[in-house]
């Protein structure tokens, strides 16, 4: 277990470099820097000032101006800048350094994601449960049925439908914004609900898998209820693969939040990942990229972990089953 | 040994779901399709007197902001949508097929690295890399003069999201080849000394029908689905391409409170919808028709 986690550790920097290096190599293929500003032209001196401040150029001991060449900016300056300094400027917003940005943005980010994972967990696993306790019945066509509805409909319909009917209908929330748990509920909603469906269905067909295992025929042999043979029984080995796409899932409700934070204009990281790639703010990019890599590898790491604690046949190196 | 396992045909017919979502993509695409060359102009033709009207009869489904015909738009959205899913779906098949047939095939180290690769791949953030992808790819292709504004976004962004949706095809494919590459007739393959292409190609990939095509299928409606995120994102079809969900995406923002042009969220949005639904249905339908293990 101790030299399976070590081993994941060990691959999480290598797996960083690989996303940085993908989205330099991506902003070098694309013209210009996005300094140039966009329709009034920057004067020359103004625009020299700039590429120095962002180390695109800079100033040898004898008082020349040269080029940084670009390994050096993306795989060493600008790394330690953000990292070590924290003074790395964001092109678009000048007076800002990134790790402002990042400061005020990814906590919001963060509750709604944390928030919707939650809610599609437990909607999730409850309707597949529900779905399966009442097999044949109306209760399972409906759950069924939601479920494709939700895998079916884009993010931005549902919330807009949930938009128009609970905040300019009904008044019950407000339209949008951030701060209040009211403003939260709403969008957390509605990044939650393709999850929720997709949860639902893979804990359904798991649990009707394991229905037809023997040990849940020997259950109802010994008598035990069918309640309990449902959540003792075939629960724990059905959230196997629910488990398994949790970081995926995870990792696809973070970056999901894009469309819903524009919906419900939330003031989190995707407005500045949007931004920032359509104006080609580079430093902001490249930021932005590297904290995403970070969480989705941690996720990864984590739900193979989990993995390993919940199954003992796949505990990898386990001294003990 | 035949590619075409028998009954899937007759289990197929049998999922009513599924037969139903092929009739409406049938029409669907048919209806898209047909009307194309009079909705290639309709959909820029405006009329600034007539914005934002009301379904009626000259204009059945309303018009946008600028007076353009919503019916010429959504079915032309519906064709560019529904191709850029097909291709992109094309693309994840071409790619992950002969990946996961490789990798399974010859197996040892090679199978190692090359999963190695498909697993360090999962974990990238991909919306972001598509996004990424499209803006900065789109501007090359357009300063390098290769395609024009419109279409470099569009084929950038098929290629983009077909690149990226290779990976569970990958790994099913390399399964069902680890299991199939011990079976008697790979191996007489290989002992008629025919060459390693011939029996992937061949021998191996035709009896691979099956995952493959389910997996296409669902790879479809993936495919519309985040076009219609990247449209809703701006990062997208450029204007004055539409897509299904650039429309859709249209009709959000034009949302307020004071007055609700309905007709340009819903039926947009409906026709994307019933889509994505009916290729859901299609694909669970031939899921359940080739997996003879789930029969009902």
């Amino acid at each position: 277990m101790l030299r399976f986690a070590l081993r994941r550790l060990l691959t999480f920097p290598l797996l960083l470099l690989v996303i940085y290096t993908c989205a330099v190599l991506l902003l070098l293929a694309a013209p210009g820097t996005g300094l140039e500003g966009g329709e009034k032209e920057l004067p020359p001196e103004v625009l020299q000032q700039k590429k120095i401040a962002y180390n695109y150029e800079r100033m040898t001991p004898d008082g020349r101006i040269e080029p940084v060449p670009w390994w050096e900016r993306y795989f060493w300056i600008w790394p330690r800048r953000l990292v070590w300094d924290g003074d790395l400027p964001a092109h678009q917003y000048e007076d800002w350094t990134v790790v402002e940005i990042l400061r005020s943005a990814l906590p919001v980010s963060l509750q709604l994601g944390v928030l919707a994972l939650g809610i599609a967990v437990v909607l999730g696993i409850g309707g597949g449960c529900a779905a399966v306790a009442f097999r044949g019945r109306w209760l399972e066509h409906l759950s069924v049925g939601l479920c494709l509805i939700g895998i079916s409909l884009p993010t931005f319909v549902i919330g807009a439908v949930l938009l128009i009917v609970f905040a300019l209908w009904l008044r019950a929330v407000p339209v949008g914004g951030w701060g209040s748990p009211t403003q939260a509920i709403l969008p957390a909603v509605t990044l939650a609900l393709p999850y929720a469906a997709y949860i639902a269905r893979l804990t359904r067909s798991a649990l009707l898998d394991a229905y037809s295992e023997d040990y849940i025929r020997t259950a109802r042999a010994r008598g035990v209820s069918e309640f309990r043979v449902l959540f003792d029984h075939a629960l724990p080995n059905a959230l196997l693969p629910v488990l398994s796409y949790l970081g995926p899932a995870a990792a696809a409700i973070f970056t999901g939040s894009f469309v819903v934070e524009r919906i419900f204009m939330i003031p989190g990281m995707g407005t500045h990942v949007v931004e920032s790639i359509n104006n080609r703010d580079q430093t902001l990019i490249l930021a932005t990229v590297l904290v995403y890599a970070v969480f989705l590898a941690s996720f990864n790491l984590l739900v193979d972990l989990l993995y390993g604690v919940i199954d003992p046949r796949i505990r990898v190196g386990a001294q003990h089953t | 040994m035949n590619g075409a396992q028998p009954g899937v045909w007759n289990r197929f017919r049998r999922h009513h779901a599924a037969v139903a979502g092929a009739v409406l993509l049938l029409l669907m695409f048919a209806a898209c399709v047909i009307s194309l060359p009079w909705s290639v102009h309709g959909m820029r033709h405006q009329q600034l007197t007539q914005a934002l009207s009301p379904p009626s009869r000259q204009h059945p489904l309303g018009t946008d902001e600028v007076g353009r015909s919503l019916l010429w738009r959504t079915l032309y959205g519906g064709t560019l949508s529904l191709s850029l899913g097909l291709l992109a779906a094309g693309v994840a098949v071409v790619i992950g097929t002969t990946y996961g047939a490789l990798a399974g095939y010859v197996g040892g180290r090679t199978d190692e690295i090359m999963m190695r690769i498909v697993d360090v791949l999962y974990a990238l953030p991909y919306m972001l890399l598509v996004m990424l992808f499209t803006v900065s790819i789109g501007a090359w292709l357009q300063k390098a003069g290769v395609l024009g504004g419109e279409w470099a976004r569009f084929v950038v962004l098929t290629l983009a999201i077909g690149g990226v949706s290779w990976l569970n095809l990958a790994r099913v494919v390399r399964g069902q080849v680890l299991s199939l590459r011990e079976q008697p007739f790979i191996e007489a393959a290989r002992a008629l000394g025919l060459p390693t292409t011939r029996i992937v190609f061949r021998h191996l990939l035709p009896n691979l029908i099956g995952p493959v095509v389910v997996f296409g299928t669902l790879a479809v409606p993936q495919a519309i689905l985040q076009e219609s995120f990247l449209s809703f994102l701006g990062v997208g079809v450029q204007p004055p391409q539409a897509t299904w969900g650039s429309l859709a995406a249209d009709g959000v923002r034009l949302l307020n409170p004071v007055r609700f042009d309905w007709w340009l969220l819903v039926f947009p949005c409906s026709a994307l919808s019933l889509t994505l639904l009916a290729l859901n249905f299609v694909g669970d339908g031939l899921r359940d028709a080739f997996d003879v293990r789930r029969e009902r």
